[in-house]
């Protein structure tokens, strides 16, 4: 009888996907941005990322270590956090100062409030924003072929808002005359961070996550799409399409859509959730960007999102199936 | 005399107004971007402290019950006012750097509630060391927090810089850094058991909590210190049980032991 039937308690379905399986797969997708961004801004950049990376790993270790926790560094999150930071930094930034950012991201943002899943803010966007109110100088400077520039972002935020954006961006900021157009933003020769300039590069890591199922379409498309309609209603440049192409592939925009947004343990994790995260997300960087005093407003409005996520989850509980007909509770 | 100097140490260490009681919570966050400002900031509270508990003392016996809580305010603002001019006159940088956190020293929850804890039931002698005693605790927990976020923000103490400007790290002069600093001020404190009225062991501190802030798990405090004492009955009991269970075999034994070797004996002789 025993041989005959198999008995045991749910989940009957498994899957063999695991913490570890979905944050490896995640660092590899960030490979080519990580790759692009050492090509555009050199050894400097392999430097930042190697030290953000195994200050993050040692970090978690020693922490894990300390506190007599189990040790859970080979689970790849905390790598994954000091990557997606090193990519959020500007090639120029000194390394003691990213090292400084790691440690805060690890210790104050995740180990803090209990390890990975019960970090309320993305440990890498905290630091990030830690670091921005630190260092702002350091942090805003960006350098693209030994000259130290304006980004496009800013350069068309502080451009006429007559002119066309392709025209403001051909002219450079005005300075150093760095001339650019929409197709270098989109392949990456432009000045910034050394993970957000190439829009392909991010495409190429967000494909290979929505094949492998690791991220769901909801959250980036959501966010991208409300952010799109935000900027073509409050941009104060028409139905321009240059604008909007640039503003797209400007900036963190990408990045944070596709890896940072999309994190699981800062989503809501409920699909209507999702959707409601997306289209704040859009609105809050449309707000950032186009009436704020900064060109970049992507790293602020994900973590102001990771505020709202319990009460995002708490207003969208799917109803559970033949439930439907029954209201409150009765 | 050694009222006087219990309260001075009750104030400055067992119930230290910032990392113990955490009591005036704002002017601790808001202020204390500079050790100057924290130290300056904790004298003045010091001031308003001990004449509010002085006169407050005084008047214990013609404040009526119903209203005492609007008396000690009419008593603590008129003190405030005074210092505020007397820094206004005095010291005017301080007093632009305290800004609207002078005036707001009517409401400090440390000054009212001494008055309210101690001062109205308490002869003036010891109300004035305890006014000494918290207003210096509050003084020490300030000037703490703004030397280390004057050094890590500003690479100075008091203003006298000693690190380059490239490595000061501004997030710990700005608002996050205070509430940053606080905790781990706190956290310090009690990790390292500091003779404080929250680490005494085994909940003797009088506290309704049970005092143990190392171990205490949050929300549920006096719940908590039922079910500890609970268990603690329980295994103590339990303890009590075992020892007596053991006495018992060990008793029975003997006896066995005992019987067996008389019969043993009884048996040599018979043969």
């Amino acid at each position: 009888m025993g041989n005959l039937l198999n008995i045991s308690s749910s989940p009957h379905v498994r899957d063999n996907s695991s913490t570890q399986s979905i944050m490896w797969a995640v660092v590899i997708a960030l490979v080519p941005a990580s790759a692009f961004g050492i090509v555009n801004f050199g050894f400097r950049a392999l430097i930042l990322i190697a030290a953000c990376v195994a200050t993050c790993m040692l970090t978690e270790f020693i922490w894990q270590k300390a506190m007599k926790l189990p040790i859970t560094v080979s689970d790849g999150s905390a790598a994954l956090t000091g990557l997606l930071l090193a990519l959020n930094l500007s090639s120029t930034f000194p390394v003691w100062m990213a090292v400084l950012g790691s440690v805060f991201a690890i210790i104050v943002v995740k180990q803090l409030f209990g390890g990975l899943g019960q970090n309320f803010m993305n440990p890498a966007l905290g630091a990030r924003c830690f670091l921005m109110v630190s260092f702002a100088g350091k942090m805003t400077s960006f350098t693209y072929d030994g000259v130290t520039g304006a980004t496009p972002l800013a350069i068309i935020k502080n451009g006429d808002k007559a002119a066309s954006v392709a025209d403001i961006l051909a002219a450079g900021d005005g300075q150093t005359q760095v001339s650019t157009n929409v197709i270098n933003m989109f392949v990456g020769n432009i000045g910034g961070t050394i993970g957000e300039t190439s829009v392909i590069a991010i495409l190429i890591g967000a494909a290979f996550l929505l094949a492998k199922k690791i991220i769901d379409w909801k959250i980036p498309v959501c966010y991208i799409g409300t952010f799109a309609i935000f900027v073509l209603l409050f941009g104060g440049r028409g139905f321009d399409i240059t604008y909007l192409a640039a503003e797209l592939c400007g900036g963190g925009l990408m990045l944070g859509a596709f890896f940072m947004a999309t994190d699981y343990v800062t989503s809501p994790i409920t699909p209507n959730g999702q959707i409601i995260f997306g289209v704040v997300l859009g609105i809050l960087t449309g707000i950032f960007r186009i009436f704020g005093a900064s060109a970049e407003g992507v790293s602020y409005a994900i973590i102001i999102c990771n505020l709202f996520v319990p009460l995002i989850e708490k207003i969208t509980i799917p109803v559970p199936f033949g439930k439907e007909g029954i209201k409150d509770g009765k | 005399m050694s009222t006087c100097t219990e309260r001075l140490k009750n104030g400055i260490i067992t119930e230290n107004p910032t990392f113990v009681m955490m009591l005036g919570m704002c002017p601790t966050l808001a202020v204390t971007s500079s050790a100057m400002n924290g130290l300056g900031m904790g004298l003045t509270t010091t001031a308003v402290l001990v004449l509010s508990n002085a006169f407050i003392s005084l008047l214990r016996k013609v404040i009526p019950d119903k209203v005492r809580i609007p008396a000690f305010i009419v008593v603590v603002a008129s003190f405030v006012t005074i210092i505020q001019l007397l820094l206004q006159a005095f010291i005017p940088a301080l007093n632009s750097a305290l800004g609207v956190y002078i005036p707001l020293i009517v409401v400090n929850c440390i000054i009212l509630g001494r008055a309210e804890a101690y001062a109205s039931k308490n002869p003036v002698l010891p109300s004035v060391f305890d006014g000494i005693g918290m207003g210096l605790g509050f003084t020490v927990g300030l000037t703490l927090i703004g030397i280390c976020r004057e050094v890590l923000g500003g690479g100075a103490i008091f203003g006298f810089q000693f690190i380059p400007e490239d490595y000061h790290i501004t997030f710990f002069v700005l608002a996050p850094g205070a509430f940053l600093v606080l905790a781990c001020l706190t956290a310090i404190q009690n990790k390292l058991k500091l003779p404080s009225a929250t680490n005494v062991p085994g909940g003797d501190s009088g506290m309704s909590c049970g005092g143990n802030c190392a171990q205490c798990t949050g929300a549920a405090c006096v719940a908590n210190k039922g079910i500890i004492e609970a268990e603690r009955a329980a295994q103590k009991a339990a303890k009590a049980q075992a020892a007596k269970e053991a006495a018992a075999k060990a008793k029975a034994a003997r006896e066995a032991k005992a019987a067996a070797e008389a019969k043993a004996a009884q048996a040599k002789k018979e043969d």
